[in-house]
Protein backbone atom coordinates (compact mmCIF):
# COMPACT_ATOMS: atom_id res chain seq x y z
CA UNK A 1 0.00 0.00 0.00
CA UNK A 2 1.26 3.51 -0.85
CA UNK A 3 2.61 5.42 2.10
CA UNK A 4 1.69 9.10 2.00
CA UNK A 5 3.53 10.05 5.20
CA UNK A 6 6.76 8.42 6.41
CA UNK A 7 8.46 9.69 9.55
CA UNK A 8 11.62 8.17 10.99
CA UNK A 9 13.53 9.19 14.11
CA UNK A 10 11.91 12.62 14.32
CA UNK A 11 13.32 14.81 17.11
CA UNK A 12 12.40 18.34 18.09
CA UNK A 13 13.29 20.49 21.08
CA UNK A 14 12.31 23.97 22.23
CA UNK A 15 14.76 26.02 24.30
CA UNK A 16 16.64 22.90 25.32
CA UNK A 17 13.50 20.93 26.25
CA UNK A 18 13.20 17.78 24.14
CA UNK A 19 9.54 17.57 23.02
CA UNK A 20 9.81 14.87 20.35
CA UNK A 21 12.40 12.23 21.23
CA UNK A 22 11.90 9.58 18.57
CA UNK A 23 8.83 9.68 16.36
CA UNK A 24 8.33 6.91 13.80
CA UNK A 25 5.12 6.96 11.83
CA UNK A 26 3.75 5.83 8.50
CA UNK A 27 0.34 6.69 7.12
CA UNK A 28 -1.02 4.72 4.20
CA UNK A 29 -3.23 6.16 1.48
CA UNK A 30 -6.86 6.23 2.59
CA UNK A 31 -6.01 5.40 6.20
CA UNK A 32 -7.23 7.24 9.32
CA UNK A 33 -4.55 7.33 12.01
CA UNK A 34 -5.47 8.66 15.44
CA UNK A 35 -2.79 9.92 17.84
CA UNK A 36 -3.72 9.86 21.52
CA UNK A 37 -1.62 11.41 24.24
CA UNK A 38 -1.61 13.72 27.21
CA UNK A 39 -1.37 17.50 26.70
CA UNK A 40 2.13 18.78 25.99
CA UNK A 41 3.44 15.46 24.64
CA UNK A 42 4.20 16.96 21.20
CA UNK A 43 1.21 15.75 19.17
CA UNK A 44 0.55 19.15 17.58
CA UNK A 45 4.28 19.66 17.02
CA UNK A 46 4.35 16.41 15.04
CA UNK A 47 1.64 17.48 12.60
CA UNK A 48 3.07 20.98 12.34
CA UNK A 49 6.35 19.38 11.24
CA UNK A 50 4.42 17.41 8.60
CA UNK A 51 3.17 20.66 7.04
CA UNK A 52 6.55 22.38 7.34
CA UNK A 53 5.20 24.93 9.84
CA UNK A 54 7.95 23.72 12.17
CA UNK A 55 11.26 22.11 11.28
CA UNK A 56 12.52 19.02 13.02
CA UNK A 57 15.99 18.96 14.60
CA UNK A 58 16.73 15.42 13.47
CA UNK A 59 15.10 12.60 11.54
CA UNK A 60 13.47 12.21 8.17
CA UNK A 61 9.96 13.32 7.30
CA UNK A 62 8.62 12.40 3.88
CA UNK A 63 5.23 13.41 2.51
CA UNK A 64 4.30 11.86 -0.84
CA UNK A 65 7.95 10.80 -1.02
CA UNK A 66 9.26 14.37 -0.64
CA UNK A 67 11.60 15.22 2.24
CA UNK A 68 9.73 18.23 3.65
CA UNK A 69 12.83 19.99 5.02
CA UNK A 70 14.64 19.82 1.71
CA UNK A 71 11.90 21.34 -0.43
CA UNK A 72 12.34 24.75 -2.03
CA UNK A 73 9.76 27.42 -1.12
CA UNK A 74 7.59 26.84 -4.18
CA UNK A 75 7.79 23.05 -3.87
CA UNK A 76 6.70 23.29 -0.23
CA UNK A 77 3.83 25.55 -1.26
CA UNK A 78 2.77 23.01 -3.89
CA UNK A 79 3.00 20.20 -1.34
CA UNK A 80 0.85 22.14 1.11
CA UNK A 81 -1.89 22.41 -1.49
CA UNK A 82 -2.26 18.64 -1.16
CA UNK A 83 -2.55 18.78 2.65
CA UNK A 84 -5.51 20.06 4.66
CA UNK A 85 -5.12 21.20 8.26
CA UNK A 86 -8.02 21.66 10.66
CA UNK A 87 -6.73 23.77 13.54
CA UNK A 88 -7.84 23.30 17.13
CA UNK A 89 -9.83 26.56 17.14
CA UNK A 90 -10.71 26.22 13.44
CA UNK A 91 -8.64 29.36 12.59
CA UNK A 92 -11.44 30.93 10.54
CA UNK A 93 -10.57 34.31 9.03
CA UNK A 94 -12.70 36.40 11.34
CA UNK A 95 -12.80 39.52 9.16
CA UNK A 96 -14.43 37.53 6.33
CA UNK A 97 -17.87 35.98 5.92
CA UNK A 98 -18.26 32.21 5.55
CA UNK A 99 -18.53 32.78 1.78
CA UNK A 100 -15.24 34.70 1.68
CA UNK A 101 -13.54 32.14 3.94
CA UNK A 102 -14.39 29.51 1.33
CA UNK A 103 -13.56 31.58 -1.74
CA UNK A 104 -10.17 32.58 -0.25
CA UNK A 105 -8.44 29.21 -0.85
CA UNK A 106 -10.34 28.65 -4.11
CA UNK A 107 -9.06 31.91 -5.60
CA UNK A 108 -5.52 31.69 -4.25
CA UNK A 109 -4.77 27.98 -4.05
CA UNK A 110 -6.98 26.41 -6.72
CA UNK A 111 -6.70 29.58 -8.88
CA UNK A 112 -10.41 29.52 -9.75
CA UNK A 113 -11.55 32.95 -10.93
CA UNK A 114 -15.08 32.20 -12.16
CA UNK A 115 -17.55 33.49 -9.54
CA UNK A 116 -20.25 30.96 -10.48
CA UNK A 117 -17.79 28.09 -10.11
CA UNK A 118 -16.66 29.42 -6.72
CA UNK A 119 -20.28 29.76 -5.58
CA UNK A 120 -21.10 26.22 -6.77
CA UNK A 121 -18.11 24.66 -5.02
CA UNK A 122 -18.78 26.65 -1.83
CA UNK A 123 -22.42 25.53 -1.70
CA UNK A 124 -21.42 21.93 -2.39
CA UNK A 125 -18.97 21.76 0.50
CA UNK A 126 -21.26 23.70 2.84
CA UNK A 127 -24.09 21.28 2.12
CA UNK A 128 -21.71 18.40 2.78
CA UNK A 129 -20.97 19.74 6.27
CA UNK A 130 -24.57 20.88 6.88
CA UNK A 131 -23.94 24.62 6.89
CA UNK A 132 -25.64 25.78 3.68
CA UNK A 133 -27.71 28.39 5.56
CA UNK A 134 -24.65 30.04 7.11
CA UNK A 135 -22.97 31.25 3.92
CA UNK A 136 -23.41 34.95 4.65
CA UNK A 137 -22.65 34.78 8.36
CA UNK A 138 -19.50 36.03 10.03
CA UNK A 139 -17.41 33.46 11.97
CA UNK A 140 -18.30 35.27 15.22
CA UNK A 141 -21.95 34.36 14.61
CA UNK A 142 -21.20 30.62 14.47
CA UNK A 143 -21.33 28.22 17.42
CA UNK A 144 -18.32 26.04 18.37
CA UNK A 145 -19.63 23.05 16.41
CA UNK A 146 -20.48 25.20 13.39
CA UNK A 147 -16.98 26.70 13.44
CA UNK A 148 -15.47 23.20 13.34
CA UNK A 149 -17.74 22.28 10.42
CA UNK A 150 -16.84 25.51 8.69
CA UNK A 151 -13.11 24.92 9.27
CA UNK A 152 -13.53 21.44 7.81
CA UNK A 153 -15.41 22.83 4.82
CA UNK A 154 -12.72 25.43 4.13
CA UNK A 155 -10.03 22.77 4.29
CA UNK A 156 -11.88 20.24 2.12
CA UNK A 157 -12.91 22.72 -0.57
CA UNK A 158 -9.48 22.46 -2.22
CA UNK A 159 -9.73 18.65 -2.16
CA UNK A 160 -6.60 17.77 -0.15
CA UNK A 161 -5.21 14.24 -0.24
CA UNK A 162 -4.09 14.29 3.40
CA UNK A 163 -6.11 15.77 6.27
CA UNK A 164 -4.49 16.71 9.56
CA UNK A 165 -6.89 17.30 12.45
CA UNK A 166 -5.63 19.03 15.60
CA UNK A 167 -8.08 18.08 18.35
CA UNK A 168 -11.21 18.42 16.21
CA UNK A 169 -13.66 17.79 19.05
CA UNK A 170 -12.04 19.78 21.86
CA UNK A 171 -14.43 22.14 23.61
CA UNK A 172 -17.55 20.58 22.12
CA UNK A 173 -20.40 18.84 23.94
CA UNK A 174 -20.76 15.06 23.63
CA UNK A 175 -23.45 15.17 20.93
CA UNK A 176 -21.70 17.76 18.74
CA UNK A 177 -18.42 15.96 19.28
CA UNK A 178 -19.98 12.75 17.94
CA UNK A 179 -21.44 14.65 14.98
CA UNK A 180 -18.02 16.07 14.11
CA UNK A 181 -16.38 12.65 14.44
CA UNK A 182 -18.97 11.12 12.10
CA UNK A 183 -18.49 14.04 9.74
CA UNK A 184 -14.71 13.41 9.66
CA UNK A 185 -15.34 9.78 8.76
CA UNK A 186 -17.97 10.74 6.20
CA UNK A 187 -15.65 13.30 4.57
CA UNK A 188 -12.80 10.81 4.49
CA UNK A 189 -15.02 8.37 2.57
CA UNK A 190 -16.39 11.04 0.29
CA UNK A 191 -13.08 12.75 -0.56
CA UNK A 192 -10.84 9.65 -0.17
CA UNK A 193 -8.36 11.43 2.09
CA UNK A 194 -5.73 9.97 4.39
CA UNK A 195 -5.98 11.47 7.86
CA UNK A 196 -3.96 12.05 10.99
CA UNK A 197 -6.26 12.92 13.87
CA UNK A 198 -4.92 14.22 17.16
CA UNK A 199 -7.37 13.92 19.99
CA UNK A 200 -8.00 13.23 23.67
CA UNK A 201 -11.54 12.20 22.85
CA UNK A 202 -11.90 8.40 22.97
CA UNK A 203 -15.38 8.30 21.34
CA UNK A 204 -13.90 10.35 18.47
CA UNK A 205 -11.01 7.87 18.19
CA UNK A 206 -13.42 4.91 18.19
CA UNK A 207 -15.48 6.41 15.37
CA UNK A 208 -12.67 7.65 13.14
CA UNK A 209 -9.62 5.42 13.71
CA UNK A 210 -8.31 2.67 11.48
CA UNK A 211 -5.24 2.65 13.69
CA UNK A 212 -4.45 4.32 17.03
CA UNK A 213 -1.03 5.41 18.29
CA UNK A 214 -0.36 6.36 21.90
CA UNK A 215 2.22 9.09 22.42
CA UNK A 216 4.17 9.50 25.62
CA UNK A 217 7.28 11.57 26.33
CA UNK A 218 7.84 12.41 22.69
CA UNK A 219 7.51 8.95 21.17
CA UNK A 220 4.87 6.39 20.29
CA UNK A 221 4.67 3.69 22.93
CA UNK A 222 1.76 1.63 21.62
CA UNK A 223 -0.10 1.02 18.38
CA UNK A 224 -3.19 -0.91 17.41
CA UNK A 225 -6.95 -0.71 17.13
CA UNK A 226 -9.02 0.85 19.93
CA UNK A 227 -10.06 -2.60 21.16
CA UNK A 228 -6.49 -3.90 21.17
CA UNK A 229 -5.19 -0.92 23.11
CA UNK A 230 -8.09 -1.01 25.55
CA UNK A 231 -7.02 -4.54 26.48
CA UNK A 232 -3.32 -3.74 26.53
CA UNK A 233 -1.14 -5.13 29.29
CA UNK A 234 0.28 -1.64 29.83
CA UNK A 235 -1.83 0.14 32.45
CA UNK A 236 -0.83 3.56 31.08
CA UNK A 237 -2.18 2.64 27.64
CA UNK A 238 -5.37 1.22 29.16
CA UNK A 239 -5.86 4.40 31.21
CA UNK A 240 -6.74 6.36 28.05
CA UNK A 241 -9.81 4.20 27.54
CA UNK A 242 -11.22 4.35 31.08
CA UNK B 1 14.45 33.61 12.03
CA UNK B 2 17.47 34.09 14.29
CA UNK B 3 17.32 32.69 17.79
CA UNK B 4 20.92 32.28 18.94
CA UNK B 5 21.32 33.52 22.48
CA UNK B 6 24.73 34.99 21.72
CA UNK B 7 23.11 37.72 19.60
CA UNK B 8 21.81 40.66 21.50
CA UNK B 9 18.03 41.11 21.18
CA UNK B 10 18.49 44.39 19.29
CA UNK B 11 20.69 42.77 16.65
CA UNK B 12 18.24 39.90 16.31
CA UNK B 13 15.40 42.38 15.87
CA UNK B 14 17.33 44.32 13.22
CA UNK B 15 18.10 41.07 11.38
CA UNK B 16 14.46 39.98 11.55
CA UNK B 17 13.26 43.38 10.33
CA UNK B 18 15.67 43.18 7.41
CA UNK B 19 14.35 39.73 6.50
CA UNK B 20 10.78 41.02 6.84
CA UNK B 21 11.58 44.00 4.60
CA UNK B 22 13.17 41.73 2.01
CA UNK B 23 10.13 39.50 2.07
CA UNK B 24 7.82 42.52 1.74
CA UNK B 25 9.82 43.81 -1.21
CA UNK B 26 9.89 40.43 -2.95
CA UNK B 27 6.17 39.89 -2.45
CA UNK B 28 5.32 43.43 -3.61
CA UNK B 29 6.76 42.59 -7.01
CA UNK B 30 5.11 39.19 -7.29
CA UNK B 31 2.25 38.58 -9.69
CA UNK B 32 -1.27 38.42 -8.33
CA UNK B 33 -1.36 41.69 -6.38
CA UNK B 34 -4.32 41.69 -3.99
CA UNK B 35 -6.12 44.78 -5.33
CA UNK B 36 -9.36 44.10 -3.49
CA UNK B 37 -7.63 43.83 -0.12
CA UNK B 38 -5.45 46.84 -0.94
CA UNK B 39 -8.57 48.96 -1.59
CA UNK B 40 -10.16 47.67 1.62
CA UNK B 41 -7.06 48.63 3.58
CA UNK B 42 -6.85 52.02 1.86
CA UNK B 43 -10.48 52.60 2.89
CA UNK B 44 -9.78 51.50 6.47
CA UNK B 45 -6.58 53.47 6.93
CA UNK B 46 -7.60 56.51 4.88
CA UNK B 47 -11.31 57.13 4.83
CA UNK B 48 -11.88 56.03 8.42
CA UNK B 49 -9.19 58.41 9.65
CA UNK B 50 -10.65 61.47 7.93
CA UNK B 51 -12.69 62.60 10.97
CA UNK B 52 -9.86 62.65 13.46
CA UNK B 53 -7.43 64.13 10.91
CA UNK B 54 -9.91 66.92 10.05
CA UNK B 55 -10.49 67.77 13.70
CA UNK B 56 -6.78 67.77 14.51
CA UNK B 57 -5.88 69.75 11.40
CA UNK B 58 -8.49 72.40 12.11
CA UNK B 59 -7.43 72.81 15.75
CA UNK B 60 -3.79 72.88 14.69
CA UNK B 61 -4.26 75.85 12.34
CA UNK B 62 -6.67 77.52 14.75
CA UNK B 63 -4.35 77.31 17.79
CA UNK B 64 -1.23 78.18 15.86
CA UNK B 65 -2.88 81.37 14.63
CA UNK B 66 -4.23 82.33 18.07
CA UNK B 67 -0.90 81.65 19.76
CA UNK B 68 1.12 83.67 17.27
CA UNK B 69 -1.26 86.66 17.05
CA UNK B 70 -0.12 88.54 20.22
CA UNK B 71 3.56 88.38 19.29
CA UNK B 72 2.98 89.21 15.64
CA UNK B 73 0.83 92.16 16.72
CA UNK B 74 3.73 93.56 18.75
CA UNK B 75 5.82 93.64 15.59
CA UNK B 76 2.92 94.87 13.43
CA UNK B 77 3.17 91.72 11.37
CA UNK B 78 -0.35 90.31 11.68
CA UNK B 79 -0.62 90.14 7.91
CA UNK B 80 2.22 87.61 7.88
CA UNK B 81 0.27 85.14 10.03
CA UNK B 82 -1.38 83.23 7.12
CA UNK B 83 1.98 82.69 5.45
CA UNK B 84 3.60 81.69 8.71
CA UNK B 85 0.81 79.22 9.49
CA UNK B 86 0.87 77.67 6.02
CA UNK B 87 4.66 77.25 5.97
CA UNK B 88 4.77 75.84 9.54
CA UNK B 89 1.92 73.44 8.92
CA UNK B 90 2.93 72.26 5.46
CA UNK B 91 6.66 71.98 6.07
CA UNK B 92 6.70 70.45 9.50
CA UNK B 93 3.72 70.32 11.85
CA UNK B 94 1.16 68.81 9.45
CA UNK B 95 3.17 65.75 8.37
CA UNK B 96 4.48 65.06 11.88
CA UNK B 97 1.10 65.41 13.62
CA UNK B 98 -0.66 63.30 10.97
CA UNK B 99 2.16 60.76 11.22
CA UNK B 100 1.83 60.52 14.98
CA UNK B 101 -1.96 60.22 14.78
CA UNK B 102 -1.63 57.49 12.14
CA UNK B 103 0.95 55.75 14.32
CA UNK B 104 -1.55 55.71 17.18
CA UNK B 105 -4.55 54.77 15.10
CA UNK B 106 -3.31 52.68 12.18
CA UNK B 107 -0.06 51.11 13.35
CA UNK B 108 -1.62 49.93 16.61
CA UNK B 109 -4.66 48.53 14.81
CA UNK B 110 -2.44 46.65 12.34
CA UNK B 111 -0.29 45.31 15.19
CA UNK B 112 -3.34 44.16 17.13
CA UNK B 113 -5.15 42.69 14.11
CA UNK B 114 -2.19 40.70 12.79
CA UNK B 115 -1.16 39.76 16.35
CA UNK B 116 -4.63 38.42 16.98
CA UNK B 117 -4.56 36.53 13.67
CA UNK B 118 -1.24 35.05 14.77
CA UNK B 119 -2.59 33.98 18.16
CA UNK B 120 -5.67 32.35 16.63
CA UNK B 121 -3.52 30.56 14.02
CA UNK B 122 -5.22 32.33 11.10
CA UNK B 123 -1.82 33.20 9.60
CA UNK B 124 -0.70 29.56 9.98
CA UNK B 125 -3.95 28.50 8.30
CA UNK B 126 -3.08 30.68 5.31
CA UNK B 127 0.46 29.26 5.19
CA UNK B 128 -0.59 25.60 5.33
CA UNK B 129 -3.30 26.14 2.73
CA UNK B 130 -0.59 27.25 0.29
CA UNK B 131 -1.78 30.89 0.25
CA UNK B 132 0.67 33.74 0.77
CA UNK B 133 -0.08 35.74 3.96
CA UNK B 134 2.79 38.13 3.26
CA UNK B 135 1.23 39.15 -0.05
CA UNK B 136 -2.33 39.24 1.25
CA UNK B 137 -1.89 40.74 4.72
CA UNK B 138 1.39 42.64 4.78
CA UNK B 139 2.01 44.04 1.30
CA UNK B 140 -1.53 45.43 1.02
CA UNK B 141 -1.43 47.06 4.46
CA UNK B 142 1.99 48.67 4.07
CA UNK B 143 1.25 50.00 0.57
CA UNK B 144 -2.19 51.28 1.59
CA UNK B 145 -0.63 53.09 4.53
CA UNK B 146 2.16 54.49 2.35
CA UNK B 147 -0.41 55.86 -0.09
CA UNK B 148 -2.98 57.15 2.40
CA UNK B 149 -0.68 58.94 4.88
CA UNK B 150 0.45 61.63 2.37
CA UNK B 151 -3.16 62.07 1.20
CA UNK B 152 -4.27 62.52 4.80
CA UNK B 153 -1.41 64.97 5.32
CA UNK B 154 -2.53 67.09 2.35
CA UNK B 155 -6.08 66.99 3.70
CA UNK B 156 -4.90 68.02 7.19
CA UNK B 157 -2.82 70.87 5.74
CA UNK B 158 -5.83 72.27 3.87
CA UNK B 159 -8.10 71.96 6.92
CA UNK B 160 -5.41 73.60 9.09
CA UNK B 161 -5.49 76.64 6.78
CA UNK B 162 -9.27 76.80 7.28
CA UNK B 163 -8.64 76.61 11.04
CA UNK B 164 -6.15 79.46 10.75
CA UNK B 165 -8.62 81.49 8.71
CA UNK B 166 -11.33 80.95 11.35
CA UNK B 167 -8.97 82.08 14.14
CA UNK B 168 -7.89 85.15 12.13
CA UNK B 169 -11.50 86.21 11.82
CA UNK B 170 -12.16 85.93 15.54
CA UNK B 171 -9.99 88.90 16.44
CA UNK B 172 -10.14 90.92 13.27
CA UNK B 173 -11.40 90.85 9.76
CA UNK B 174 -9.64 89.25 6.85
CA UNK B 175 -11.43 88.11 3.74
CA UNK B 176 -11.06 84.47 2.80
CA UNK B 177 -9.59 85.49 -0.56
CA UNK B 178 -6.90 87.62 1.06
CA UNK B 179 -6.16 84.99 3.72
CA UNK B 180 -5.69 82.13 1.27
CA UNK B 181 -3.75 84.35 -1.14
CA UNK B 182 -1.34 85.27 1.65
CA UNK B 183 -1.18 81.67 2.85
CA UNK B 184 -0.38 80.19 -0.54
CA UNK B 185 1.72 82.94 -2.12
CA UNK B 186 4.61 82.28 0.26
CA UNK B 187 4.67 78.56 -0.56
CA UNK B 188 7.13 77.08 -3.01
CA UNK B 189 7.61 73.61 -4.37
CA UNK B 190 10.61 73.30 -2.09
CA UNK B 191 8.18 73.54 0.84
CA UNK B 192 5.63 71.07 -0.47
CA UNK B 193 7.72 68.32 -2.08
CA UNK B 194 9.98 67.47 0.90
CA UNK B 195 6.90 67.45 3.10
CA UNK B 196 5.18 64.98 0.78
CA UNK B 197 8.26 62.78 0.59
CA UNK B 198 8.44 62.86 4.37
CA UNK B 199 4.83 61.78 4.75
CA UNK B 200 5.33 58.92 2.27
CA UNK B 201 8.22 57.69 4.43
CA UNK B 202 6.09 58.14 7.57
CA UNK B 203 3.33 56.09 5.97
CA UNK B 204 5.73 53.32 5.06
CA UNK B 205 7.23 53.29 8.57
CA UNK B 206 3.78 53.18 10.19
CA UNK B 207 2.59 50.30 8.00
CA UNK B 208 5.86 48.40 8.19
CA UNK B 209 6.22 48.62 11.97
CA UNK B 210 2.53 47.74 12.58
CA UNK B 211 2.71 44.70 10.30
CA UNK B 212 6.10 43.56 11.60
CA UNK B 213 5.05 43.75 15.23
CA UNK B 214 1.75 41.97 14.60
CA UNK B 215 3.14 39.34 12.26
CA UNK B 216 5.96 38.44 14.66
CA UNK B 217 4.04 38.62 17.92
CA UNK B 218 4.17 35.72 20.36
CA UNK B 219 1.35 33.25 20.75
CA UNK B 220 -0.26 34.43 24.02
CA UNK B 221 -3.20 36.85 24.19
CA UNK B 222 -0.99 39.27 26.14
CA UNK B 223 1.25 39.53 23.08
CA UNK B 224 -1.59 41.12 21.07
CA UNK B 225 -1.60 44.10 23.45
CA UNK B 226 2.18 44.18 23.47
CA UNK B 227 2.29 44.12 19.67
CA UNK B 228 -0.15 47.04 19.43
CA UNK B 229 1.67 49.01 22.11
CA UNK B 230 5.08 48.33 20.67
CA UNK B 231 3.84 49.26 17.17
CA UNK B 232 2.72 52.71 18.37
CA UNK B 233 5.90 53.43 20.31
CA UNK B 234 8.28 52.18 17.61
CA UNK B 235 6.51 53.87 14.71
CA UNK B 236 6.31 57.17 16.67
CA UNK B 237 10.04 57.03 17.32
CA UNK B 238 10.67 56.25 13.65
CA UNK B 239 8.57 59.27 12.64
CA UNK B 240 10.73 61.57 14.75
CA UNK B 241 13.94 59.99 13.42
CA UNK B 242 12.80 60.15 9.77
CA UNK B 243 11.69 63.74 10.30
CA UNK B 244 15.10 64.73 11.66
CA UNK B 245 16.89 63.02 8.75
CA UNK B 246 14.65 64.50 6.04
CA UNK B 247 14.85 68.01 7.53
CA UNK B 248 18.63 67.74 7.60
CA UNK B 249 18.78 66.55 3.99
CA UNK B 250 16.31 69.25 2.91
CA UNK B 251 18.39 71.93 4.63
CA UNK B 252 21.55 70.77 2.93
CA UNK B 253 20.18 70.32 -0.60
CA UNK B 254 17.32 72.83 -0.86
CA UNK B 255 17.59 75.68 1.61
CA UNK B 256 21.35 76.30 1.47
Amino acid sequence: MEQVIEIQGLKKSFNGVQVLTNINLTVNRGENVVILGKSGEGKSVTIKCITGLMQQDEGTLRVFGNEVNELARQQLKDLRKRIGFLFQNSALYDSMTVRDNLSFPLKRVSKIKDKKEIEKLSMEVLEAVGLADAIDKMPSELSGGMRKRMGLARTLIVKPEIMLYDEPTTGLDTITSKEISNLILDMQRRYHTSSVIITHDIPCARITADRVLIMSQGEFIAEGSCDELENSEDSFVRSFFK
Amino acid sequence: MFSKRSFSPILIDIANQTIFFKSFFRNSLKRGFEWEEFCRQAYTTGYRSIGIIALTGFILGFVLTLQSQPTMKQFGAVSFIPGMVSISVIREIGPVIVGLICAGKISSSMGAELGSMNVTEQIDAMVVSGANPMQYLVVTRILACTLMTPLLTIFADVIALFGGFTASNLGGEMSSRLYFYKATSVLEFSDVIPSLIKSVLFGFAIGFVGCYKGFNSNRGTESVGLAANSAVVTSSVWIIIIDAIVVQITNVFIYT
